[in-house]
């Protein structure tokens, strides 16, 4: 019987690893599907990772190795190559690997932090043709980084998310022509920097309000056609534009990959396609906890390994203290006006110490802004912000006294304020 | 010199292939992709029709009815996912209600099974989510859903152990008549045969042509299509048809073997095979599928596809001799229901060859039977007793799915070894579910480099020319 | 005056830069900004990302960086000059590739380790 079982070898598995490890769980257990921990970064070999959490900028695998180097000083068991099938209510973990066969392992604790996958074509539902050359961003990513094979020379992006964009400049350092990014919103949903030093760098347009309405080519992409779509997204007839392509990058949003945990019974958010989670990511499993991208998809690694380290020293308490009682004062979040989504969902004002952190996203591009938490009509907080973005993840710490005071629910919602 | 060649390896020329290797023949088939089911095999509704819907007295209700009987026996010894789970055929007001009773009194003439007429409450009560609307719904239990692209690789597999040679990438481009049967050209070389069977699709009417005057004309219609993840499998648990009306014949909502909901199809006159989708076809399969479930939420698509029927000017299946071509036979026009009614066509087109002159001697060894490992649909203890024997079910590359190398190993040597990417997809289910191979298709293509002995500059998606990488990083790039 | 968007960090600040004024910056949240906001007006820099061929590990690229942000206008040399290289497993993270390359002072350098 193991005392945390870790669904998922990426940062959000290292990260609550090590941080049951420090909080004194001895008998930890990661699974990881992958040949080695680190799940997506060691894909991601552009910088900009670690500047909140280490203070300086690394690339993926350098953020990564960090977290295998001290997972390393830990005594923390790790199974490799390993596929978790399914997870029982009674905290069973059904996996199956190569060189260990098939084993049912139970856990006094589960953190789940299986990550997230793309969206595909499918999703979308973009219409033509369905020849080769049209990949998912970060399968490309793969291909181009890990096995070192270009998925094409002249290529168009759909979507100017994070993964887009790095792709967009990727791509064209190899050697490859990118014709356009393309964008259905009228903002990115990637950040600014990434605009400026993936696209920009390179001269490579971004045409916001746009959407690919065609795919042309018998075996493998020739063409796709881009038209400029309406305020409803609709695609507007006479604004197409054809490039000579023959590859299709999307990069149009990531989802949760919580197969498991829906077979499990937790009790999902349909907004951040996540488990509903606790102030210390539990989720209505007792002892089950989730974090990082398959919890809600985060905008930075970093924000990721803060949240893991919670759930894993939660993961800890759970199994050491037995805290908790049933009846304890619980507050629901709700979304409020200009907010999609929260996590955690639901706060026990009992289990918070000084600060609880509540990220969440807006629905919409923000200027100055305050974002007002109430209860019901009294309002408990205001923070100011300069800039709000759907694309960007955004945080509040919410001071233990005023939850302590706030009864039912608090409702988190976002206000633009008139400039000065 | 062959006894027989077949043109085609869909579904109809496997199911000939698989019925004629029963006997002490010389047999071939040729197929100009470089896969079986390439056509409208892989892209329709995967559904054994029951056979109220065609004309009585047509050969398309004969074939169908008994198709569907042969279906039964067929994918069990051949290891096919099958499902007899029933159809519901949906009137959404008085007027349709003579149309379903029609459909009702042209199926008992047709010989179907079990047909029942239900009131609007009986049949919400076996399907909660159909619309309020509906009034009245005909209940045909002997339908039954299916995994078309395995059940045509079984048949071709099964046929190709029993000593068919199959000849994929082999267009056909030309027919002389000889002495002793037919001279054909196929991928460049020259075949000797005594008979030819036309199961060419909706080239069916060109390859007619090559030998004689061609009767007929090939319509091609598309049927576009949704397939939605597991998470909508549980929509419906029959198949959902909707009453044919002055607005067509409507489109159908149904679980897939897989546990899928798959949503389709439109009818559209193309030109030749044109399997795009479009905007307005997708729009019109979501809105008219609404109509029977409304609640499907169509956020959960993971995949639009098409396929081209290939409907026969004269109304019905052609199936036979040809006038002024001795030895030529065809099986043409084999839209809906043809999935349905292979087994059928072929068991009756190879009385007819009998008839005509075909020595039939059956086999003493026929190897009738196939099987196949199927990780996720095994006990624990199987996949464990399977992994501790064979450690490569041990490893699972297709995550959404649950498949394992093992099986993509099998299949890569199997009797029809994939030639793509696909190719494995269609035989083990690597990269069918919600991520649509995202992850695992870098893990197949090493896979198919390894086993192959080939670089992953040459592993292609699906069909000859749809390559997948273009070249390796370092070196072969452009750099402005 | 200029306007740019910084690109230190995923805050992405509006910076306006007074070119006439001895490229004073506003609009930054942190000295780094103003730090960018000139450079970028006067001899841009990019730390560039990207592979190396490598043989023996368990793939056959090896990621590397460069140590130090290179001038924007050598990337390409840069990158030509990767294509060249050939790594040994095992690699270490950290572990220099190429030294001084294309003569902008900076080393690239490997970011992940790779075992034979």
């Amino acid at each position: 019987m193991y005392d945390l079982i870790v669904v998922g070898g990426g940062p959000a598995g290292l990260s609550a690893a090590c941080a049951a490890w420090d909080s004194g769980l001895r008998k930890i257990l990661i699974v990881e599907r992958d040949q080695e921990l680190g799940g997506i970064l060691n894909q991601c070999i552009h910088n900009g990772f670690g500047l909140h959490y280490f203070q300086e900028e690394l690339t993926g695998p350098e953020y990564a190795g960090r977290f295998i180097e001290l997972l390393g000083q830990t005594g923390v068991e790790v199974r490799l190559d390993a596929m978790v099938l399914e997870i029982t209510p009674l905290r069973e973990v059904h996996m199956v690997s190569r060189n260990e066969g098939y084993r049912i392992e139970r856990a006094k604790s589960i953190v789940l932090a299986m990550g997230c996958r793309e969206r595909t074509r499918g999703a979308i539902g973009i219409p033509g043709a369905r020849p080769a050359g049209v990949y998912t961003a970060g399968a490309a990513q793969r291909y181009v980084n890990m096995e070192g094979w270009m998925p094409g020379r002249r290529v168009v992006i759909l979507g100017s998310g994070d993964i887009g964009l790095i792709m967009a400049r990727r791509m064209t350092l190899e050697g490859a022509r990118v014709l356009a990014c393309v964008e259905v919103m009228p903002y990115s949903g990637g950040l600014n920097r990434n605009i400026v030093q993936c696209l920009h760098d390179y001269h490579i347009p971004l045409y916001l309000s746009h959407t690919v309405t065609d795919i042309r080519g018998d075996r493998r992409v020739e063409q796709v056609v881009v038209s400029q779509v309406d305020e409803r997204r609709n695609p507007i007839p006479g604004t197409e534009m054809i490039f000579d392509c023959d590859t299709l990058l999307l990069s149009v949003g990531l989802i949760p990959e919580n197969e498991l945990t829906r077979q499990a019974g937790i009790e999902m958010d349909r907004r951040t396609n996540g488990a509903v989670v606790y102030e210390n990511m539990e989720t209505s499993l007792p002892g089950v906890f989730a974090c990082g991208n398959v919890c809600h998809v985060h905008d930075l690694v970093d924000f990721v390994t803060a949240e893991s380290q919670r759930a894993g020293a939660a993961a800890a308490r759970y199994v050491l203290d037995r805290e908790g009682s049933p009846g304890e004062p619980l507050l629901h979040v709700k979304n409020g006006d200009g907010v999609t989504y929260t996590v955690p969902q639901r706060i026990r004002p009992g289990r918070v110490e000084k600060l609880c952190q509540l990220f969440f996203r807006v629905n919409r591009v923000c200027g100055n802004s305050e974002i007002v938490v109430s209860s019901g009509d009294t309002q408990i907080a205001s923070f100011k912000r300069e800039h709000l973005a759907p694309g960007e993840m955004e945080q509040i710490a919410l001071p233990q006294v005023l939850l302590a005071r706030a009864g039912g629910e608090l409702t988190v919602s976002v206000r633009e304020v008139e400039d000065t | 010199m062959y006894d027989v060649m077949i043109i085609g390896c869909g579904i109809t020329g496997a199911a000939m292939a698989y019925e004629l290797s029963k006997y002490e023949l010389k047999v071939a088939v040729l197929e100009k992709e470089n896969d079986v089911a390439e056509g409208a095999t892989k892209a329709n509704s995967a559904i054994l029709h029951a056979g109220y819907d065609p004309m009585p007295g047509s050969l398309m209700a004969r074939m169908n009815v008994r198709g569907v009987e042969l279906a039964r026996q067929l994918c069990r010894e051949l290891d096919v996912p099958y499902e007899p789970i029933g159809s519901l055929v949906l009137a959404f007001c008085e007027a349709q209600r003579e149309n379903i009773k029609e459909l009702y009194r042209r199926g008992m003439e047709n010989g179907v099974p079990g047909l029942q007429v239900l009131t609007g409450d009986e049949v919400r009560a076996m399907e909660p989510n159909l619309a309020q609307e509906v009034v009245c719904a005909l209940y045909a239990p002997t339908a039954a859903i299916c995994m078309p692209w395995e059940y045509c690789l079984a048949l071709a597999e099964t046929a190709v152990v029993n000593g068919v040679e199959l000849y994929l990438e082999h267009p056909v481009t030309a027919l002389k008549p000889t002495d002793q049967g037919w001279e054909v050209t196929a991928g460049g070389e020259r075949f000797e045969t005594r008979y030819v069977v036309n199961a060419a699709g909706g080239e069916a009417g060109e390859i007619h042509a090559m030998a004689a005057f061609c009767p007929f004309a090939i319509h091609p219609t598309r049927g576009e299509y949704y397939l939605m993840d597991k998470s909508e499998g549980g929509r419906v648990s029959h198949v959902i048809f909707q009453c044919p009306s002055e607005r067509g014949k409507g489109v159908l909502v149904a679980p897939t073997v897989d546990g899928n909901l798959i949503v389709g199809p439109n009818a559209q006159a193309v030109e030749g095979e044109d399997t795009r989708n479009t905007a307005q076809g997708m729009d019109y399969v979501r809105e008219r599928a609404a109509e029977s479930v409304p609640s499907i939420d169509f956020r959960q698509s993971i995949r639009n596809f098409a396929g081209v029927r290939a409907v026969a000017d004269t109304g019905d299946f052609i199936i036979g001799p040809v006038d002024g071509a001795p030895g030529f036979f065809d099986a043409a026009g084999i839209c809906s229901p043809g999935l349905s009614a292979a087994p059928a066509v072929a068991e009756y087109l190879t009385q007819l060859m009998g008839e005509g002159g075909l020595e039939l001697k059956k086999k003493e060894r026929f190897q009738g039977k196939r099987s196949r490992v199927r990780f996720n649909r095994l006990t624990a203890q199987e996949k464990r007793d399977l992994v501790s024997e064979q450690p490569a079910y041990g490893r699972v590359i297709c995550r959404c799915e649950t498949v394992t190398e093992g099986e993509i190993l099998a299949a890569i040597h199997s009797p029809i070894p994939p030639r793509s990417v696909d190719g494995v997809k269609r035989r083990v289910g690597a990269g069918l579910g919600r991520c649509q191979g995202g992850f695992c298709g870098p893990r197949v293509v090493e896979l198919l480099c390894r086993e192959l002995g080939i670089s992953p500059g040459e592993v292609l998606q699906d069909r000859v020319g749809s390559w997948m990488l273009a070249q390796e990083t370092k070196g072969g790039g452009r750099h402005v | 005056m200029k306007e740019l968007t910084c690109i230190v960090c995923p805050k992405g600040c509006r910076l306006h830069v007074d070119e006439e004024h001895g490229y004073a910056v506003t609009g930054n949240g942190c000295p780094r900004g103003a730090e960018y906001g000139k450079i970028e007006l006067t001899h841009p820099t990019r730390v560039v990302t990207s592979t190396v061929r490598c043989v023996g590990g368990r793939y056959p690229r090896c990621p590397v960086k460069t140590d130090r942000a290179v001038p924007k206008e050598k990337i390409f040399q840069v990158m030509r000059a990767l294509d060249g290289v050939e790594l040994t497993a095992p690699v270490r993270t950290g572990q220099v590739v190429l030294k001084n390359v294309c003569g902008t002072g900076a080393d690239v350098v490997a970011t992940r380790s790779l075992s034979c």
